[in-house]
């Protein structure tokens, strides 16, 4: 689904991704840890086409396109998705006119008709009680006046109906207590499926207790620096990053 | 400097309502000495220096009192009469009788045109006209005076809560016209009212000069809605000054849309304990001018003001906004937050922003704040990274930025018709009139 080869990148003059390589299948559950400022985030918002971001070496194939010269929106009509670490507030946007909008815009790119208004609604109630939200969160500016925890649920909201193949979570994790910790994992799980792969950022072990990974990779200094299953986020936790920085180094 | 005006004041002051009243004639006469003296303002006066009113001044308006009402172009005038109001239509400069509709109003509601006024109950326009403002405050303003041909004289008795706001749709059908209008709204003790004033003409040179004295009342509730939709030459110049006695509450959305130069007054003089809102929102495209200046006054303690006054200017379109918020030695416990944020679309486009806080009391919260700027990166990406493609995702954004101030209207058909100004005065790609 997924081919990271080699991938540079840089803000400015600073180097950040210094050739990192990744391979995701369908259906498969990848979660990047690494200390801050390993370039966990940049390695999403470079896959998302986020502006500001220069690749200067390396190649990305997703679905057999290369990702990095499609426009964002492209990329994210093609099913590639981010859920944000900092959800940006929109006032003035209604939620629901976002989702549907979004929804419409995957439809057209995949030659089918607009969403018949009714169903859209069914399947956005469906979907909303998924994450435990009240339905007066569709007609709230998006965002706007959230607390961290409703706009991450926001976030998987947005994916549970965008139903994208590669689901990036960055971050998801962060700010949020137990409980929404566990509604937003809930909601993932219930995502996961043998043709949608994700690929879940996050700081933190805690994270993989809700949404078990099949791979774990340490991202430290712009590249990965040691992969394994499951457990090595227990490894990690246990020992610490200096434990995997050292072994790179 | 204004002569030619002066020359015209002579020829038709006669015509004027109310010239039989001793002391109209005073105060018009005082007003006209006051215009003609000063002229019309100059860049050099500091509220007017964004704002160059020369061409008014090269050009003579000229009042028509005799105005035939099947001149009336039907199409502008249903195309703004909005549903669910009562609406009262002045044609020209005079209030038209025959195209407003009062069916319904409750008899404690008194709603007189200021010719009928004049004559049937002088001694109360006398206590209120020229109270609110005073003709020095600008040239305008005394001009007005000096020329009113008509306009609004509206009572709402103690206790009385207008169930549908009432329309004032002003609308200009001839080139050249001068309609200066001078309306009176009085809202008594614990009484309720919502007005919507309305500003639309021909597309030709025209100069509309109004005046709206406001007085609401103890406790009184009044929200008064402008929407400025003048013909694309024209020139529009609007002052609403209102007294507010203690615990009352007033509101203003100040919609400016039209106009070739458009400037819009609005102040407030707080009693108190007494609250006010002042929202508004410009937009400009192509060469279009809109100036806003709005003074709070908190002369009184325990008194709230908040405001929020958006601009969107496109092409070469310039915007002025200048805040004052004044507050008083004696008004401790104020409360008071002035916020302008500006969107420019283009590079030719300008704003001209200046809020300004003078306060000599010392237990006060106030707070003020500044933007202009571009469309948020940041959200423009967030909704490429949601499927949009940039171009609708900026048009989505700007919209949504003036959308913020339709949004607070909650008088459905005003709503729907702030919303159809809006998609017709910018790109509409991608957006859709059922999200806003």
């Amino acid at each position: 689904m997924l081919s990271i080869e080699n991938l540079h990148a840089s803000v400015g003059d600073t180097s950040i991704l210094k050739g990192v390589n990744l391979q995701i299948n369908p259906g498969e559950v990848h979660a990047i840890m690494g200390p801050n400022g390993a370039g966990k985030s940049t390695l999403s918002h470079v896959l998302s086409g986020k502006p500001g971001y220069i690749v200067t070496e390396g190649k990305v194939i997703y679905k057999g396109q290369n990702l990095l010269e499609m426009e964002p929106e492209l990329r994210a009509r093609a099913g590639v998705f981010l859920a944000f670490q900092y959800p940006v507030e929109i006032p003035g946007v209604s939620n629901i006119y976002l989702l549907k909008a979004a929804l419409n815009a995957i439809r057209k790119h995949n030659g089918l008709e607009e969403v018949d208004a009714m169903d859209f609604l069914t399947l956005v109630k469906d979907k909303i009680k998924l994450l435990q939200m009240d339905e007066k969160f569709l007609y709230r500016a998006v965002n706007e006046g959230f607390s961290g925890g409703e706009k991450k649920r926001n976030e998987i909201l947005q994916a549970a109906i965008l139903e994208p193949a590669l689901c990036m979570l960055d971050e998801t994790d962060s700010g949020l207590d137990i409980d929404a910790l566990k509604i937003v994992a809930d909601g993932v799980n219930s995502l996961r499926s043998e043709d949608r792969s994700f690929l879940m950022i996050t700081h933190y072990q805690r994270l993989l207790d809700y949404i078990k990974p099949d791979f774990v990779h340490v991202l430290a200094h712009g590249k990965i620096v040691k992969s394994g299953g499951a457990e090595l986020a227990l490894e990690l936790e246990a020992k610490g990053y200096q434990w995997v920085e050292g072994q790179a180094a | 400097m204004a002569n030619n005006y002066s020359a015209e004041y002579e020829k038709t002051s006669d015509a004027l309502p109310g010239q039989s009243l001793d002391w109209l004639k005073v105060i018009r006469a005082d007003a006209f000495k006051c215009f003609s003296d000063k002229g019309f303002p100059s860049l050099r006066e500091e509220e007017w220096r964004y704002t160059n009113v020369a061409a008014i001044e090269k050009k003579l308006f000229t009042p028509q009192f005799n105005v035939e009402v099947n001149e009336i172009d039907k199409e502008l005038l249903q195309n703004y009469q909005l549903d669910g109001v009562f609406t009262i239509v002045l044609v020209n400069g005079r209030v038209s009788l025959e195209h407003s509709n009062l069916e319904g109003l409750s008899d404690n509601i008194s709603v007189l045109s200021m010719v009928d006024a004049l004559d049937q109950k002088p001694e109360l326009v006398e206590k209120y006209l020229a109270q609110a403002v005073n003709d020095k405050e600008h040239s305008f303003v005394a001009f007005n005076t000096a020329w009113f041909s008509d306009g609004l004289f509206i009572h709402v008795q103690a206790n009385q809560v207008i169930e549908k706001p009432i329309q004032l749709l002003h609308i200009v059908t001839q080139a050249d016209l001068l309609a200066t209008t001078r309306s009176i709204v009085v809202v008594d003790e614990m009484a309720e009212a919502s007005i919507i004033e309305t500003y639309v003409g021909v597309e030709n040179v025209y100069l509309t000069a109004a005046v709206t004295e406001v007085f609401v009342g103890k406790n009184a509730v009044l929200t008064l809605y402008k929407m400025q939709s003048e013909g694309d030459k024209a020139y529009h110049f609007g002052g609403i000054y209102v007294k507010q006695d203690k615990e009352s509450r007033f509101t203003h959305h100040n919609f400016s849309f039209g106009g070739l130069l458009a400037r819009n007054d609005i102040h407030t003089d707080l009693n108190v304990a007494s609250e006010c809102d002042l929202n508004g929102l410009f937009l400009g495209v192509k060469r279009q001018h809109i100036d806003n200046h709005t003074r709070i006054n908190h002369a009184q303690p325990h008194a709230m003001s908040r405001e929020l006054y958006k601009g969107v200017l496109n092409q070469r379109a310039r915007g002025v906004f200048q805040g004052r918020v004044i507050v008083a030695e004696d008004a401790q416990q104020t409360n008071s937050e002035m916020n302008n944020r500006n969107l420019l679309l283009s590079n030719d486009a300008e704003v001209d922003t200046k809020p300004q806080l003078e306060i000599y009391a010392d237990d006060v919260k106030c707070a003020h704040g500044v933007t202009v700027g571009q469309l948020d990166e940041k959200s423009v990406f967030y909704l490429q990274s949601r499927c949009l493609d940039e171009k609708t995702a900026r048009n989505i954004l700007t919209f949504a930025f003036a959308n913020e101030m339709v949004d607070k209207i909650k008088v459905e058909s005003l709503h729907e018709k702030l919303l159809l100004q809006l998609l017709q005065r910018f790109p509409q790609e991608g957006v859709e009139k059922s999200w806003l």
